[in-house]
């Protein structure tokens, strides 16, 4: 309707239409910078000093009307550019179709060349960046780290539907399992306790999955959250066991076929012949957690396509139907919690094994809010999605340390760390109003006749406590 | 009256009686204070659709949550069969020992009180639809006939081990699961939309779907929740074909219908509840002749209720115009005493004559029966089902 309306306007009165477009963004732009401009006024525009005598007030008139500026201009290209479409109306839809066509092709090359740089990462880093390799290996194991967390709640949460705020209990229990194995028992190394940390934190997630099988929503996430915290305040009191707040230290470093990354005879190093490098370790730290990482994507891409998997995604669409047609709920439940603490347990052993250390401190609940928004914010049940919202919130809240050009713009006092969480919550914000479902929202079905249609995010349901 | 001359006669035992499926006994389902179901007893015959109809608030779905284990009946018992014929000492004995169920070669008995939600629809084979369409709206129509069928697929996939490793078997079964979804899925007519969301079908075609996917769990007995609400007439003289086609694939149906186009068109046996008690039991015919049923549908506040065409017709066929004018202005007041313990017992009703022995020429006889408008005299509770049968 709106594409023959405006087809059949005269040139003048397009025209016409195209100034009052502008006139209303530029509008809009300075009602932005207003209210800019009075928000920031405070916080922007006044600096206390300690000076002699307490404190001085300084005004810092350029900074203040940078911001007023940033946010007007700003403004005014997002009129004119992003939301330029929502206001004509016109084009949106044999645009949005295109766009949809064409993704699952580009999407397809995307993932294999991402997977791709992700198989080379390390000697990108050590070839490109030789002084800074060690950083940048040390970030990626981190991202890597967390992406395999994600992977591993979106099973419990963005497939079966259940909210699950405490998931770092099994992280924890995973990272405990292989400290005490390992400093208790000489011949226990990394690769014999990864799969015996893994089944404790899935025997975890069971004796967590029986007492919430009744709940629903917010009740669950209140209980599951109390879980998180009851197996932290455990670990930070046993003191006989585990340490309490000193933690364990002394963890060995996982081996290569018995193959020590260290100096000297039967090293790595020495075995290939090869100089030693502390960097070793680290690159063969991230192939460890990348291959981690890989299992848990392919088991559960596998694992979806499965009736176990479907049975998940039904429960999380409608409980009652479930039960309904002859599937047992409450052992749905169970398996979907303990493979996704399985996961968890694994990824606790590896931030185990790297830190050498570990200690409650590291188990907060800060984290099982950070892999829950990792999980979030990629789309629920998204397996693409948590790896791009993974680099964005752990690689991006390291890239805010490195902000320095920042202070050319406001002012050489100024320290871009100290505005790091900020600036982190305020994208956060920006992205959840962008995509409130998430950067890949939709969900690809598992089989299909002819052709497998993604399904919008308006279907797909949440699950409990949504 | 006539129950007793029907025992003797095995040529004039309905199907009902003679090779139920489902026998429900003494169902009593107490919410606190409130009795929906009291002291309820039915029978479903083997390969008969039976139709449970009833005023809003009869507790028809009650007894459809009972029956499949969404809720745990007060009292009562709910006995499922497998095989042919009554099995009565079979019942009797798993009562007695205390067992869920008991399987023998062919036959089996399961009492379904006894038996939580999941293993009802999973080995006594009784799927059931919903009054408020239920599908897994953000998946394929063809994904959710494969969850439908997910016991029989996850022994395939070996628990999931094999299914991982990729093992043939898991596979092999897996497409035979995909052809018993097309089966259904051309059944139903929604061959077409096999790969769109379940949430994006009209309402018409998500009544289907809801149908096909409770037809994937093979069940023996299909229950479904007024699958003609919301339909118009083409949807629903198709939905009366599929009915039709599932009965003919051996699998009995008990439905709840408002419709009474669909009921009275389909329905081998009719149950007639109010207020949670049966009021009615028998064929089309004996029941939208039987009195009770008619004040029970009729004896409401407006005439336009009066407006049901199938119904108004037989009521004047029987009883006659001046007694509609009667039975119309039958105010709710007086309904309302009348506790769900005491069945619609009206006063100056016509007496509820031996009309339904012979169909054929019962209608003139009923009239003639009810002109007079005797004052009804209660019967105890157990003849009346037997009473409607008797055809």
């Amino acid at each position: 309707m709106m594409a023959v309306t405006s087809a059949n306007t005269s040139p003048g009165a397009r025209a016409r239409q195209e100034e009052n477009r502008f006139a209303q963004a530029v509008r809009d732009a300075a009602i932005a910078a207003f209210l800019a401009g009075v928000l920031s006024f405070f916080f922007i525009g006044f600096r206390t000093d300690i000076a002699p005598g307490g404190l001085s007030l300084k005004m810092r008139w350029s900074a203040w009307i940078t911001a007023i500026v940033v946010v007007f201009v700003g403004r005014l290209l997002l009129n004119l550019f992003v939301f330029n479409r929502t206001w004509s109306g016109s084009s949106t839809k044999p645009r949005s179709a295109t766009v949809s066509e064409r993704l699952p092709d580009l999407g397809k090359w995307l993932l294999r060349a991402f997977f791709i740089f992700a198989l080379v990462l390390p000697f990108v880093a050590m070839y490109f960046f030789p002084n800074r390799d060690r950083q940048f290996i040390d970030i990626a194991i981190l991202i890597m780290t967390y992406v395999m967390l994600g992977w591993g709640l979106n099973i419990v949460v963005g497939l079966a539907g259940l909210l699950d705020l405490g998931y770092v209990a099994f992280y924890a229990v995973g990272a405990y399992s292989f400290a005490l194995l390992s400093t208790h028992f000489e011949f226990i190394g990394f690769w014999t306790a990864l799969p015996l940390a893994g089944m404790l934190a899935a025997c975890w997630g069971l004796v967590l999955g029986f007492p919430v099988l009744r709940l629903r929503g917010d009740y669950l996430a209140i209980v599951t959250l109390a879980f998180g915290e009851i197996i932290r305040v455990v670990l930070l009191n046993w003191y006989e066991f585990t340490g309490g707040p000193n933690g364990i230290s002394g963890i060995p470093k996982p081996t290569l076929f018995g193959l020590e990354f260290a100096r000297g005879e039967g090293s790595f190093a020495s075995f290939f012949g090869l100089t030693y490098d502390p960097i070793h370790r680290f690159v063969y730290l991230y192939y460890i957690i990348f291959l981690l990482a890989l299992i848990t994507n392919i088991v559960t891409m596998r694992l979806r396509a499965l009736p176990i998997g479907r049975a998940w995604e039904a429960l999380r669409e409608d409980e009652i139907a479930c039960r309904s047609l002859g599937i047992n709920t409450r052992n749905t439940k169970l398996t979907a919690f303990a493979i996704g603490a399985m996961f968890g347990g694994f990824a606790g052993s590896f931030f185990a094994t790297r830190q050498g250390f570990i200690s409650p401190e590291s188990f907060s609940f800060i984290e099982s809010a950070i892999i829950l928004a990792i999980v979030v914010l990629g789309g629920l049940g998204s397996q693409i999605g948590v790896v791009i919202a993974a680099i964005v919130m752990i690689g991006g809240t390291e890239a805010l340390r490195n902000l320095g050009f920042l202070t050319y713009i406001f002012g050489p006092g100024f320290d871009p760390v100290q505005y790091r969480m900020l600036l982190f919550g305020l994208a956060m914000v920006i992205i959840m109003v962008w995509k409130p479902r998430g950067f890949v929202s939709t969900r690809e079905p598992t089989v299909a006749l002819k052709e497998k249609k993604r399904i919008g995010a308006d279907l797909v349901a949440q699950g409990e406590g949504h | 009256m006539s129950d007793t001359l029907v025992a003797p006669n095995p040529a004039t035992i309905p199907n009902w009686e003679a090779d139920p499926v489902l026998t429900v006994e003494h169902l009593t389902m107490r919410f606190g204070g409130l009795v929906a179901v009291g002291d309820l007893s039915f029978s479903v015959g083997r390969g008969d659709i039976t139709a449970l109809i009833g005023p809003n608030g009869a507790g028809k779905t009650t007894v459809f949550n009972c029956v499949t284990g969404f809720y745990k009946p007060t009292e009562g018992r709910i006995a499922m069969r497998h095989g042919p014929g009554k099995q009565a000492e079979l019942v009797e004995e798993v009562t007695a020992s205390g067992l869920r169920w008991k399987k023998d070669g062919e036959q089996g008995v399961f009492l379904l009180e006894r038996m939580a939600d999941h293993e009802i629809s999973a080995r006594a084979g009784v799927a059931r639809t919903f009054q408020n369409i239920r599908l897994f709206s953000g998946m394929t129509v063809l994904e959710n006939l494969l969850v439908a069928q997910h016991n029989r697929l996850v022994v395939a996939s070996g628990f999931s081990i094999g299914g991982i490793l990729g093992l043939p078997n898991y596979r092999k079964a897996e497409s035979e699961a995909v052809d018993k979804a097309v089966h259904w899925l051309k059944q139903t007519n929604l061959m077409d939309r096999a790969d769109d969301p379940a949430g994006d079908l009209p309402y018409g075609a998500q009544r289907r779907l809801e149908i096909a996917r409770a037809m994937c769990t093979d069940p023996y007995l299909l229950c479904l929740d007024e699958p003609a609400a919301g339909l118009n007439p083409r949807e629903s003289k198709e939905l009366n074909e599929l009915l039709q086609y599932i009965r003919g694939q051996g699998t009995s149906v008990l439905l709840i219908e408002h419709d009474m186009g669909v009921v009275m068109e389909i329905s081998d046996h009719i149950i007639v509840l109010d207020y949670g008690v049966k009021i009615a039991d028998g064929d089309a015919t004996s029941v939208r002749t039987d009195p009770k049923v008619i004040a029970a549908y009729l004896g409401v506040e407006d005439e336009e209720d009066l407006d049901v065409p199938e119904v108004r017709e037989h009521v004047i066929e029987t009883i006659g115009e001046a007694a509609i004018a009667d039975l119309a202005p039958q105010p709710m007041a007086e309904r309302a005493p009348v506790t769900s313990a005491e069945p619609a017992q009206a006063v100056g009703k016509p007496k509820r004559a031996p009309r339904a022995r012979k169909a054929a020429t019962g209608k003139t006889e009923t009239a003639k029966t009810a002109a007079p408008k005797t004052p009804r005299t209660r019967k105890p509770r157990g003849t009346s089902s037997s009473d409607g049968g008797a055809t």
